[in-house]
């Protein structure tokens, strides 16, 4: 235990998810560090930090993908909605369909657009095909892609170019109707247009999901994100509304990071 | 400069590609060799009339020339068939003893059942019960021929009704064997079954008595012939399969014949120990074959394969199969036949032989060589190949789509067929492909599980249960060791060879090139992204 994070704990009234001692292990060694804080609901979190820091590692932690990694070693605890998800009870399958996951690869399955975007409906056992057809298309128009695609829904996803396969890939997070939406560095790949319609997607998006969006852009952050979290080697520094956390930092390293002193 | 050549690997770019020309060209050179062969074989061929130095006469068609090397003359070597006549189809002549060759236009050339080919010159046909005779002998010939085709289905009706009634007596016997192994002998089941048998059996001899009157009288229509030296032989019409006189076919004649001998070969009996005739019972039995294998090695292989990938924990256990499967690969054909024969006929066959055909035996049912346990065999072998390619088509598979799937709320099963398998459907297909082409190729450890130089029935056939996957069964690829190798008559074999080789290459392309494009319609389907 380095030093202790409570205080990162700032005044949140409606907290969809709460983060308390949360210790996780590869294998010996440690990458997240004594984590302790609230996401607030309906709300755009960022989480910035150089390289290494265990920015993927964390969001991964809450839709519970590090199960997949057979070194993981996990304690402490996150809570969803009063309920502890790492708890025997909580059905993994039913966790990650409340949360959905945007990666920084959009990675569209080699299916045609329209089954991509209803690719979880028809694993959670929709088959009733107005249904389908309603949610392909409320999802791909919240995601700013029905426009460019609804001429050719049952073509190939692999026809897309790279910012309307990253929004396909949000289209098809959303249309499980999940209640966090999770995104590692959806833009990392994508050109400054491409970036700023996602950017836009994620503003309209705020207020109706809680995005908790990973990024190395200082800028992408302030423009996106209501709080900020500020990791650096595992450890949570900084932890508060976006516009304070960017003009006044309280942590020398946070100021150092985003004044691009290093990272 | 030099430095720069060496350094800049030219000498190697040129080295590799020598060794890759060198290795198209052995493979060129092999396809030229067989295609022209093989494509060649049913090409009628001019009857050359050899007027020699000497005064005696040969009539035959050149198969080959060469220049004796010891003392560089030029000699050709005759296909002079009669083999009743002269006891060597084949004959080598030296080009100065010939003082003249003609191609004469009455020069016939018979395909007999027996004997191979005659050629030779037709004298007179006599024909029985035959009212009205067209004029010319060899209208008269043709005529005959014609008759005797059309009295074909007679005969063969006959004799199907003769192997129906095998197969029934001998079911009968299966099940008079079982009663009287259980000490029923004296019950009425007995008596009744049999009465059938004796029942059966008078049918029998009525048919086998039609049978030999319908075939003395065919046997009455005989025709005379002189060879090119004079000898005079008599050939009944019914030996005869085709007949035409080579020196005198128009093109279309000479391409209809060929059509009339590549549709014999693809769906007619072998004739004479195999070196004439069709080549269907071996087409089918290989084609049988694979299709057995597949069904057997290719669920099992990718199925193996996946869970090898995406189940099992990656641990010491998982390295050592893996590494046993791929030196499985390795290991000699042969091997995998005595394991077959060990395993599969003496352990299983004989097991399924002692439970449920203890009647029988001695005699045995499964417990003998058959295309099932061949298959199986073959299965064996080619699993390793299936479980290879499938593990490793999935290993090719993107990680971020598996995480992708799970992220959305898919079971691993889920993630596996909506996913994983189709999108590794392509690399499977490759290993299916490299699985059958090697199989289709392997005789050695078929010779041990079960395949035969003239299987007498085929293992699917109309005769309940339809499937007899016990029986033996003929294999195109054994069918070339067997005519090439172990024929009386080699040299005349030697066509046949190429033909078969030619086919059971057409067959693997075949396979091939269907498994290629569905895995190409695959490929396009579920291309990634990247
Ligand atoms: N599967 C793994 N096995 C072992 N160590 C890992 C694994 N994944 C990540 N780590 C380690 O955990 C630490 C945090 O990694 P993480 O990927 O979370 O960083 P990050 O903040 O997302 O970095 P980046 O901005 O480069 O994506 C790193 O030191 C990394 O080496
Ligand atoms: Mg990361």
């Amino acid at each position: 235990m380095k030093n202790d994070n409570r205080n990162a704990i700032i005044a949140i009234e409606d907290s969809i998810v709460q983060v308390r001692d949360l210790n996780l292990f590869y294998g010996t060694s440690q990458a997240l560090f004594n984590l302790n804080f609230d996401i607030p609901r309906n709300k755009v979190t960022a989480l910035i930090g150089p390289s290494g820091c265990g920015k993927s590692t964390f969001i991964r932690c809450i839709n519970r993908m590090n199960d997949l990694v057979d070194s993981v070693n996990i304690n402490g605890s996150i809570q969803l909605d009063q309920q502890d998800i790492f708890d025997k009870s909580v059905d993994v399958i039913d966790l990650r369909r409340k949360i959905g996951m945007v990666f920084q690869k959009s990675n569209p399955f080699p299916k045609s657009i329209y089954e991509n975007v209803i690719y979880g409906l028809r694993i959670g056992g929709v088959t009733e095909k107005p249904v389908l057809e309603e949610a392909a298309e409320v999802s791909l128009k919240r995601s700013a892609l029905w426009d460019e695609v609804k001429d050719r829904l049952h073509d190939s996803a692999m026809g897309l170019s790279g910012g309307q396969m990253q929004r396909l890939c949000i289209a098809r997070a959303i249309a499980v109707s999940p209640d966090i939406i999770l995104m590692d560095e959806p833009c990392s790949a994508l050109d400054p247009r491409s970036t700023a319609h996602i950017e836009e997607l994620i503003r309209e998006l705020n207020g109706e999901y809680t995005i908790i969006i990973v990024t190395h852009n200082m800028q992408q952050a302030s423009r996106v994100s209501d709080l900020t979290a500020f990791l650096y080697e595992g450890e949570l520094i900084e932890f508060g509304k976006t516009t304070d956390l960017f003009t006044v930092p309280v942590k020398k390293a946070t100021e150092d990071y985003i004044t691009g002193r290093f990272g | 400069m030099k430095s720069k050549y060496w350094r800049e690997g030219e000498p190697f770019v040129w080295g590799s590609g020598a060794a890759l020309a060198l290795i198209l060209l052995l493979i060129l050179t092999l396809l030229v060799v067989i295609f022209k062969n093989g494509l060649g074989v049913f090409w009628v061929s001019p009857l050359s009339h050899l007027e020699m130095q000497d005064g005696s006469k040969l009539m035959g068609e050149v198969v080959q020339s060469s220049v004796m090397s010891m003392r560089d003359e030029p000699r050709s070597q005759l296909k002079i068939a009669n083999r009743d006549l002269y006891s060597l189809d084949f004959k080598w002549v030296s080009d100065k003893d010939i003082k003249q060759v003609t191609y004469p236009q009455d020069a016939i050339l018979i395909e007999r059942q027996e004997y191979g080919n005659f050629v030779g010159f037709l004298s007179s046909v006599t024909l029985l019960n035959q009212p009205s005779l067209p004029s010319g002998e060899y209208a008269t010939l043709l005529a005959g021929l014609d008759d005797l085709k059309a009295n074909m289905p007679e005969l063969e009706a006959v004799k199907s009704q003769i192997s129906d009634l095998n197969y029934r007596v001998e079911s009968l016997d299966h099940k008079l064997a079982k009663l009287r192994f259980r000490g029923e002998e004296q019950g009425d089941d007995f008596q009744q079954l049999t009465m059938q048998k004796e029942l059966l059996q008078t049918e029998f001899q009525t048919l086998v008595t039609t049978l030999n009157v319908l075939q003395a009288r065919l046997m009455q229509n005989t025709a005379r012939f002189t060879d090119a030296s004079g000898t005079m032989l008599t050939i009944p019409l019914s030996a005869m399969v085709r007949v035409y006189k080579p020196n005198n076919l128009s093109f279309f004649a000479k391409v209809s014949l060929y059509l009339q001998k590549t549709r014999e070969l693809f769906f007619d009996e072998p004739r004479e120990s195999n070196t004439e005739g069709g080549l269907f019972p071996a087409i089918f039995g290989t084609v049988l074959l694979i299709i057995i294998m597949a069904i057997f090695s290719f669920p099992l292989g990718v199925i193996a394969g996946v869970y090898l990938r995406e189940y099992a924990r990656d641990g010491f256990m998982v390295r050592l199969v893996r590494i046993a499967v791929n030196n499985l690969a390795g290991i000699p054909s042969i091997v995998y036949g005595i394991f077959g024969l060990a395993f599969f006929i003496y352990g299983i066959g004989s097991s399924i032989d002692q439970i449920f055909f203890p009647a029988q035996l001695p005699a045995p049912t499964f417990g003998t060589g058959g295309i099932l346990w061949a298959s199986l065999t073959l299965g064996l072998l080619t699993i390793p190949v299936v479980i290879v390619s499938t593990e490793e088509a999935l290993g090719a598979i993107p990680g971020g789509l598996r995480e992708s799937s799970y992220a959305l709320g898919a079971t691993k099963f889920q993630t596996l067929t909506r996913i994983l398998i189709p999108l590794a459907s392509p690399g499977i297909m490759t290993g299916f492909i490299l699985a059958m082409a090697r199989a289709a190729g392997e005789v050695a450890p078929l010779m041990i599980t079960g395949v035969v130089k003239l299987a007498p029935s085929l293992a699917l056939d109309g005769q309940y249960p339809f499937f007899h996957l016990n029986r033996k069964f003929m294999h195109l690829g054994f069918h070339i060791y067997d005519i090439g190798f172990q024929s009386p008559n080699v040299e005349a074999a030697k066509p046949m060879v190429f033909v078969t080789t030619l086919l059971l290459i057409g067959i693997v392309i075949a396979l091939a090139s269907t498994a290629i494009f569905m895995r190409n319609r695959m490929k396009k389907k579920f291309a990634i992204a990247d």
